[in-house]
C-alpha cells in the first residue's frame, strides 16, 4: 500500500473510506491545478496573470486572447477533462464487471469496435438522406460508436464469462480477436470510403484532442454525463460482484441488472471517447491500478477518484503533447501508451506471482 | 421454516436432484450428508437461488425461486464452499459487504458500528481487520468469510421472523480447533432462534452438533431424521459404499480408538 504524506492511519483498521476522501479532495485540487496550468500552456504565449488583471480592472480581454482562450485552449481543455474522465471511468467500470484489473477497453476490443461503429458512421453517414443527416447531425459518430462499444462489450462478456465466473486468459485472447475482427471491418470500410470521408477519417484515427471544438464536446456529452454522474450508484454491486455472481446476489445485488447497467456505461464511455478522440490507450488501466494501491478496491471511491484522476491524467498528457514537439504535437495517444504500457506489463508480472491468471 | 417438497434440479441438462423432501425449523441444525456427487452441493444451490428447480422450496414463507434477491438477502446469508477475490479488499471492507446486504428490509442492524470487529472476533480472527484477504491462508480467509456471513443476518431472530444460515462445507479448510469453533457458532446461532442449513462432509461433526441429518444418495433422500435414526450401519455402508460401523463413545472414563490391533 502506498502511504501518501497526507494520509493518516485509518480509525478501523482495514476501512479506508477518511483516506478515500482525502486522497477526493486532493485529486479535486489537482484537477483544478492542471486546468490553470494547461489553460496557460500553448504555442501561443498566453499571460494567464495578464488576462486575470484586464479581467478584473473591467478592460475585458483583447479579441487575441479571447480568440486563443474561447475557441482553442478552453474546448480543448474541456474536452481533455471529459475524455479523460470517461476513459478511467469506463476502465474501472469495466475491470469490475469482468472482476480483473487488466480489463480494459481499449485493450479488449472495445475501442476498436467503438471505433468500428464511428468508421461505419462516417463512411456511410453520406449515403443518409440529406432530412435525416440533419437531424442526427453531430450525434451520428459518437451514437454508432457507442453501438459498436456496446456490442463488442456484450459479445465479450458472453465468451468470456462461464456461471459467473471469468476467466482472463479468454478474456483477453477473446479481446484480441474482437479487435482483429473489428480493425478488419474498419479496413474494409476505409477502403471503401471517397476522397473526403478519409480525410475525415484519418483526422479521426489520430487519436488525439487537436480537433477540440465545442460541438464535438456537445456531441459526447449527453453519453458521457450521465456514466459519470450515475455509475457510483453501480459501486455497491460491482463490490459485491467482487466475491463471485452468486455471492453478491446471496448479498441481495440484483446481479443481471448491475451487469447490463455496467456494460452500457463502459459502451457509452469508451464509446463517445473513441468517437472524438480516437483510440487513447492506457488510462482506463493505469488510473484505477494507481487508485487501488493508494485507497483500496472499494468502488464507491474508486469511481469518483478515477473520473478526477483520468481528467488530471489526460490534461496533463496533452500538456505534454503539445509542448514536448512545440509548435508541432505529438498524438496524445503515444504518450499515455508510454506511461501505460509499463503499468500493464507490471501489473501482469505481479499477478504471475499471486500464482496464475 | 424452510419447507422443501418434490423438488428436482438439473445442471446443464442432466437431472441431479430427484424429489426431494426437506423440512428445517428454526432454532436447528440441519445437517445435508452424503457421498461424493451425491447432490449436497446442488440442493443447496437450489435452496439459496443459484439454481432454477422444479417443486417447492419455502423459506420463511417466500418460495426461493422468484423471489427478489434483496428480500431474500434479509433473512438469510449463505457461505459457499470457496470465495475467490478479484480484488485486494481489507478483511474489514469483505466483512462491511454482508453489513451493507442485510439492512434493507429487516430494519436495522442492531450489532452497533463496531459489528464488523465483533464478528471477526467470532470466528476467531481479531486484530485481522486491517490485513489483505488476499494474503491470507485457505482457512483463514474461510474464516472472514463467515464473518461477513454473520454480519448479514447478525440478529438470528427479528420481528420479521427467525434468519437463516446457510453453509456449504463450513468447515472444509479448517483446523480440527476451528472445526470445533465454527460448528459452535453454528449451534449458538440456532440455540438462538435462528436456522442453520449446512452441507457437511464430516459424519463425526454433523452427529456432534446436528439435530437434524439428511443423506442424499444419487440426488435422491436416502434418509431423514435425528443422528441416531440417520447414521446407522445398514445407511452409511449403503450410501457410501464401503462398511462402516457406527460407535458410541461411553459417557465417562477413557476411550481408545483401538486402531493398534488391525496392524
Amino acid at each position: 500500500m502506498v502511504a501518501l504524506p497526507w494520509q493518516k492511519d485509518d480509525a478501523v483498521p482495514g476501512d479506508r473510506a477518511s483516506r478515500a476522501a482525502l486522497t477526493f479532495r486532493g485529486l479535486a485540487v489537482l484537477l483544478v491545478a492542471v486546468s490553470v496550468l494547461s489553460l496557460g500552456t500553448g504555442a501561443a504565449g498566453l499571460s494567464l496573470v495578464g488576462m486575470a488583471r484586464d479581467l478584473i480592472g473591467g478592460e475585458g480581454l483583447s479579441p487575441r486572447d479571447r480568440v486563443i482562450l474561447m475557441d482553442i485552449r478552453l474546448p480543448r481543455l474541456a474536452m481533455g477533462l471529459l475524455i479523460g474522465a470517461a476513459l478511467a471511468m469506463s476502465g474501472a467500470l469495466m475491470q469490475g464487471l469482468f472482476r480483473n484489473p487488466l480489463a480494459d477497453p481499449g485493450i479488449v476490443g472495445v475501442g476498436a469496435g467503438a471505433g468500428l461503429g464511428a468508421v461505419l458512421a462516417i463512411v456511410l453517414g453520406g449515403l443518409l438522406p440529406v432530412s435525416v443527416a440533419a437531424v442526427v447531425g453531430i450525434h451520428l459518430v459518437p451514437v454508432a460508436a457507442f453501438l459498436g462499444g456496446w456490442a463488442s462489450t456484450l459479445l465479450l462478456y458472453r465468451v468470456a464469462t462461464k456461471g459467473g465466473q471469468t476467466s482472463v486468459a479468454t478474456m483477453l485472447l477473446a479481446g484480441i480477436a474482437l479487435g482483429a475482427l473489428a480493425g478488419a471491418l474498419t479496413g474494409i470500410l476505409v477502403y471503401l470510403a471517397d476522397d473526403t470521408q478519409l480525410r475525415d477519417l484519418t483526422f479521426w484515427n489520430m487519436g488525439s484532442l487537436a480537433g477540440a471544438s465545442w460541438a464535438k464536446l456537445a456531441a459526447s456529452l449527453p453519453l458521457i454525463l450521465p456514466v459519470l454522474l450515475l455509475s457510483p450508484l453501480l459501486a455497491r454491486g460491482l463490490n459485491a460482484l467482487a466475491l463471485g455472481e452468486a455471492q453478491a446476489a446471496h448479498l441481495g445485488i440484483h446481479v443481471e441488472a448491475v451487469k447490463r447497467l455496467a456494460i452500457l456505461g463502459v459502451a457509452a464511455a469508451a464509446g463517445a471517447a473513441v468517437a472524438v478522440a480516437g483510440g487513447i490507450g492506457f488510462v482506463g488501466i493505469v488510473v484505477p491500478h494507481l487508485l487501488r494501491l493508494a485507497t483500496g478496491p472499494d468502488h464507491r471511491y474508486l469511481l469518483p477518484n478515477a473520473a478526477l484522476l483520468g481528467a488530471s491524467l489526460l490534461v496533463g498528457a496533452d500538456m505534454i503533447a503539445r509542448v514536448i514537439v512545440s509548435p508541432a504535437e505529438l498524438p496524445i495517444g503515444i504518450i499515455t501508451a508510454t506511461i501505460g504500457a509499463p503499468v500493464f506489463l507490471w501489473i501482469l508480472l505481479k499477478r504471475r506471482g499471486l500464482g496464475g491468471l | 421454516m424452510l419447507e422443501v417438497s418434490g423438488l428436482s434440479a438439473s445442471l446443464s441438462g442432466r437431472p441431479i436432484l430427484h424429489d426431494i423432501t426437506l423440512k428445517a425449523a428454526p432454532g436447528t441444525v440441519t445437517a445435508i450428508v452424503g457421498p461424493n456427487g451425491s447432490g449436497k452441493t446442488t440442493l443447496l444451490r437450489a435452496l439459496t437461488g443459484d439454481l432454477p428447480y422444479q417443486g417447492a422450496a419455502r423459506l420463511n414463507g417466500l418460495e426461493v425461486q422468484g423471489t427478489p434477491a434483496r428480500r431474500m438477502a434479509a433473512i438469510r446469508a449463505v457461505l459457499s464452499q470457496a470465495t475467490e477475490l478479484a480484488f485486494p479488499f481489507t478483511v474489514d471492507e469483505v466483512v462491511r459487504l454482508g453489513l451493507t446486504a442485510g439492512v434493507q428490509g429487516a430494519g436495522v442492524p442492531r450489532g452497533g458500528p463496531d459489528l464488523p470487529a465483533r464478528a471477526l472476533e467470532r470466528v476467531g480472527l481479531a486484530g485481522y481487520g486491517g490485513r489483505d484477504v488476499q494474503r491470507l491462508s485457505g482457512g483463514e480467509q474461510a474464516r472472514v468469510h463467515l464473518a461477513r456471513v454473520l454480519v448479514q443476518v447478525w440478529e438470528p431472530v427479528t420481528d420479521q421472523g427467525p434468519r437463516w444460515l446457510f453453509l456449504d462445507e463450513p468447515v472444509a479448510a479448517l483446523d480440527i480447533g476451528h472445526q470445533l469453533t465454527v460448528m459452535g457458532l453454528a449451534r449458538a446461532y440456532a440455540d438462538a432462534g435462528g436456522g442453520v442449513v449446512a452441507v457437511m462432509h464430516d459424519l463425526n461433526l454433523s452427529a456432534m452438533f446436528a439435530d437434524h441429518i439428511a443423506l442424499l444418495l444419487d440426488g435422491r433422500m436416502l434418509a431423514q431424521g435425528a443422528p441416531a435414526e440417520v447414521l446407522t450401519d445398514a445407511h452409511l455402508s449403503r450410501a457410501y459404499g464401503c462398511a462402516v460401523r457406527v460407535n458410541a463413545a461411553p459417557a465417562r472414563g477413557p476411550w481408545l480408538v483401538p486402531q493398534a490391533m488391525a496392524v
